[in-house]
């Protein structure tokens, strides 16, 4: 009895037609897709994209070269060099990091006592030439400066959790 | 009809001519009607199948070429003609070359008999289906000469898939076509279609079912579309049988891929669901239908439903392609050899019974 309730199950075709009626509820469902370019996912506060070396208000730099987080950095990809500065604090001479080694896993951030170095939401970036992937301190400074309104929402948005 | 559209002048020149000339004349613009119209069916099949596709996966499909996406068949054609023709260099080069030919010609050649409406057939011969079932077995002379011709064993593979596959399930689509050759009395698939007149209870549907699924599905495996897709198998044999071309050849296989999928489509709707005719002839209350210029199509027959009936069978190409997994190799030789050449003959056999004795739905289908 069960053969032949197979049997007649097979020539109706109904895991055939289970299958297809999957398919065809799927086909009236609305597409999940996001069109990239015109539009874009929602990105949380604590994204982790390029980084950004910050200043105070007053345009004094925020890196007081403790090396902090070119020790924890797993990657090694932050080279720091110091030397003292004409009002006599300690500053960084070279802050390079090579974007190539970089994993961004944020520890820099969490290491930094200063709040200097970020990782900002920018993540839509590329090289062009060889030796772009070092992001030199000028061009850290420059970023921070220039998406500062940015940083500086994203890092009160987080406060209260930290 | 024609006579009120064209000038005199034009009218005493055409007259004046041999009546060979006329008549070749007349064949030649035929040809060209249905050729460019499969082939523009061909160009948005390939969208409309990756819309459908897309669409049963969440996605949206292609819809940045021109609006909708609908430029993107002939992006497509333009990219592809642009492209490099490589031919390997150990390769047969002759067969190598014409083994797309040989796919495609066929593929459009059947054609010819294709009835599109009461009156438009490029060649209204008596033999038309045994021409269709011809012309559909050549096709895949060209599939084996292309493996044969690449030189490569994935192509090979692939070429001896596709005959097997193909020489097994010919078998069963020439028995279901026996049941409609029963049914009809006639191999001119006009008068096939024909016989199917009269309302959707008059297909040939209802009484010859089975056969229909087995026409149906031997004519998925006969185009090498998935789930039958082993000459193919990109993911066993890289593409199988056309692993080598590029360019314009690889175009050309593209073609007779899709175009034989529009011709077993319009098949179907012919064999089966009654080709141009309406599903709404003979029903009282609709008559009066058919006065009014836009509603009385659904009443009437013609081009427009066999395009509908054709773009159904498509849409089902696509909806299975979008569900089923690939077939193993050994279980589609034990669907085609142990399952359909066995139903089809019983079918043939309970048909031809029951018409003798004219028991239901089968009581017309004495031919």
């Amino acid at each position: 009895m069960n053969r032949l309730a197979s049997y007649i199950k097979t020539f109706a075709l109904w895991e055939l037609l289970k299958g297809l009626s999957v398919t065809q509820r799927n086909f009236f469902r609305k597409s999940i897709t996001l069109e990239y370019p015109d539009e874009k996912t929602p990105q949380s506060p604590r994204f982790r994209g390029l980084h950004a070396l910050r200043r105070y208000p007053n345009g004094e730099e925020r890196c007081i070269a403790c090396k902090l987080c070119e020790a924890v950095c797993p990657a090694l990809a932050i080279t720091i060099e110091s030397n003292v500065s004409e009002d006599g604090t300690r500053r960084t001479s070279r802050y390079d990091i090579d974007l190539f080694k970089c994993i961004y896993c944020g520890f820099c951030e969490e290491a930094c006592p200063v709040d200097a170095i970020v990782e900002t939401r920018l993540h839509e970036y590329h090289m062009e030439k060889p030796g772009e992937n070092i992001m030199t301190k000028d061009k850290l400074l420059a970023i921070g400066e220039k998406y500062d309104a940015m940083i500086s929402a994203d890092k009160a948005a987080d406060a209260k959790y930290r | 009809m024609l006579a009120g559209l064209i000038p005199a002048s034009i009218w005493e020149i055409w007259n004046s001519l041999p009546p060979l000339v006329q008549y070749l004349t007349v064949v030649t613009w035929k040809i060209l009607f249905v050729t460019i119209g499969v082939i523009l069916i061909v160009a948005f099949s390939t969208y409309f199948e990756r819309k459908v596709i897309g669409s049963m996966q969440g996605r949206v499909g292609p819809n940045r070429v021109g609006p909708l996406g609908l430029g993107q068949p002939f992006a497509d054609v333009i990219k592809l003609l642009i492209k490099e023709v490589v031919v390997p260099s150990k390769s047969n080069r002759f067969l190598f070359v014409i083994a797309p030919l040989l796919t495609l010609i066929p593929a459009l050649a059947a054609w010819a008999v294709i009835p599109l409406n009461d009156w438009y057939v490029i060649a209204d011969i008596n033999a038309g289906l045994l021409y269709v079932l011809a012309l559909t077995s050549v096709g895949v002379y060209g599939v084996i000469l292309a493996g044969w011709a690449t030189n490569s064993k994935y192509a090979f593979l692939g070429a001896m898939r596709s005959a097997a596959q193909i020489v097994a399930y010919e078998i069963a689509m020439g028995f279901a076509l026996v049941g409609i050759l029963m049914a009809a009395g006639s191999l001119n698939l006009g008068d096939i279609v024909r016989a199917q007149s009269g309302g959707f209870l008059n297909w040939f549907l209802l009484p010859l079912f089975p056969l229909f699924l087995v026409y149906w599905i031997s004519g998925v495996a006969e185009t090498n579309r998935a789930p039958f897709d082993v000459a193919e198998g990109e993911s066993e044999i890289v593409a199988g049988f056309h692993v080598e071309y590029s360019g314009v050849a690889f175009a050309l296989f593209f073609l007779a891929e899709y175009a034989n999928m529009v011709l077993i489509s319009s098949l179907t709707a012919i064999f089966f669901l009654g080709g141009w005719a309406s599903p709404f002839e003979g029903i009282g209350f609709l008559e009066p239908l058919a006065d009014i210029p836009v509603a009385g199509l659904l009443v009437e027959g013609g081009l427009h439903w066999l395009f509908f009936k054709m773009a159904f069978f498509m849409y089902t190409f696509f909806w299975l392609r979008a569900t089923f997994p690939r077939y193993r190799y050994d279980q589609i030789m034990r669907l085609g050899w142990k399952v359909f050449i066995p139903v089809t003959i019983v079918w043939i056999v309970v048909e031809g019974v029951m018409a003798w004795f004219e028991i239901g739905p089968w009581a017309g289908l004495t031919g």
